[in-house]
């Protein structure tokens, strides 16, 4: 839908961040535009669910600027109830509140937090649950449910909160294989719809498949911003080529 | 000859004085747990804070009743702290202030390990879809800490209600403090008196444990279910 527009949401200039002295990200330079897909690829460990993480703001970083529409992040008054309702997120141990039925899970955010109206949240919910074919489950509890559908609704829970972006933090890794697919399926449909998104996975085809733009990390730091199919044919840096050789066998 | 012996708990107003000393009981006990359980809800949720600080303070409140004896405190709280302020508060009062202090520093133990035993992720998941610090406690980490909670909450509301039998040494009539009375008066007339109002008392005692204990088992199941 909105594919091409050159709006910049979500601009990370230098970033920088430390945990207790050792640095976890070094000099981060990201732009993300509205409608586009961001893929990070890169090893265990090298820093791209954190970066993820701070663009929630569930890290403190160090140093350098985050901005979203324009508006620094980084700032003591930033109101980080207030973006986090914009900036969506989905975790990869898919935490449904366990106490609570789908519905009641998906509601709560919009309701609680946005203040906005049950019925017509409902009916949001209940197209968006239909969507990723759960429509039947929005009575059941998250233990009835299996990993796929678990990690289903957890997407739905953000989607429905209106967020302008969303943040997807290895969403498939705990998940058994057979379940990987429906998962991936869902995010495939919300690429088609202009969703701007960023997504931290392992999984090199579906990230060939969705992304506008792969970001390679190693070691803390971006080694490469490449087009999806210059990275996975022709990757420009070492790294990205020793680390794409590891999933070949 | 027994008949005579259970026939003490009818006689005169004897079966209508035990009862009024179980009410006494019961109510001690329900307003101890009652704000006690609240406040254990407070100091659980400031305990896990992140401060050494106001962990340790925490720590020695709870250690403190933990260590003195609730015996030492209701005379500490009946005849000293009364005279030493120069104030006069009846035994019954003493010893729900008490038995509050004590039960909101168990209870706040209990609800600090309900809510560090849940995952993180949680916190996160919370965060993630805009909920304030309040909002977080109010709607995912309470409600999953009371689950996790009852057993160990069910267990202390019993304790508390069995050791209300202390308050007599500071001069509150309880329901045992009845029953030797009634021991006490008709023991010539009845020499078992003792066995059937003791018998009885245990039998008031299961009376108001049991339902909690039954409560508790009743929402562990509907929980689980």
């Amino acid at each position: 839908m909105d594919k091409g527009s050159n709006e910049v949401l979500l601009e990370i200039m230098g970033l920088h961040k430390e945990y207790d002295g050792i640095t976890a990200l070094e000099n981060i330079n990201l732009s993300i535009k509205k409608g586009e897909v961001v893929v990070a690829l890169g090893p265990s460990g090298c820093g791209k669910s954190t970066l993820l993480r701070c663009l929630n703001g569930l890290e403190s970083i160090q140093g350098g600027d985050i901005k979203f529409r324009n508006k620094s992040l980084i700032n003591k008054d930033v109101n980080w109830q207030e973006i986090r309702q914009h900036i969506g997120m989905v975790f990869q141990s898919y935490d449904l509140f366990p106490h609570m039925t789908v519905m009641e899970n998906i509601l709560l955010g919009p309701i609680k937090v946005q203040k906005r109206n049950k019925f017509e949240v409902m009916e949001q919910a209940k197209q968006l649950l239909d969507r990723v074919g759960l429509l039947e489950r929005l009575n059941s509890y998250p233990r009835q449910l299996s990993g796929g559908q678990k990690q289903r609704i957890a997407i739905v829970r953000a989607l429905c909160m209106n967020p302008d972006i969303m943040l997807f933090d290895e969403v498939t890794a705990s998940l058994d294989p057979e379940m990987v697919r429906e998962v991936l399926e869902v995010i495939l449909g919300l690429a088609k719809q202009g969703m701007t998104m960023v997504i931290v996975t392992h999984e090199m085809s579906f990230a060939q498949a969705v992304a506008d733009k792969i970001v390679f990390i190693d070691k803390g730091s971006i080694c490469e911003i490449s087009e999806p199919d210059v990275f996975f044919t022709n990757p420009e840096t070492e790294r990205a080529k020793h680390f794409l050789n590891i999933f070949q066998y | 000859m027994q008949s005579l012996g259970i026939s003490v708990l009818f006689k005169g107003m004897n079966m209508q004085r035990l009862f009024d000393g179980l009410l006494v009981t019961a109510k001690i006990a329900f307003i101890s747990i009652v704000i006690g359980s609240f406040l254990g809800i407070v100091l659980g949720v400031i305990w896990t804070s992140k401060s050494k600080w106001i962990r340790s303070v925490c720590r020695i409140y709870l250690e403190v009743f933990r260590i003195i004896p609730i015996l030492v405190w209701l005379f500490i709280m009946y005849f000293g702290v009364t005279t030493a302020l120069n104030l006069h508060v009846s035994g019954e009062i003493t010893s729900i202030i008490v038995f509050t202090l004590w039960g909101a520093a168990e209870m706040g133990d209990i609800v600090r390990g309900a809510l560090e035993s849940l995952p993180k992720h949680q916190i996160e998941s919370g965060k993630a879809i805009g909920l304030s610090f309040w909002g977080l406690y109010r709607y995912i980490l309470i409600p999953q800490a009371i689950r996790r909670m009852l057993p160990g909450a069910i267990n202390l509301a019993t304790r508390m209600v069995k050791t209300t039998s202390l308050v007599v040494l500071i001069g509150v009539i309880d329901v045992i403090k009845v029953g030797q009375q009634i021991i006490e008066f008709s023991r010539l007339e009845v020499p078992t008196a003792s066995f059937w109002v003791y018998g009885f008392v245990f039998i008031l005692y299961f009376i108001i444990c049991y339902p909690l204990s039954m409560l508790a088992k009743r929402l562990e199941n509907k929980w689980n279910g």
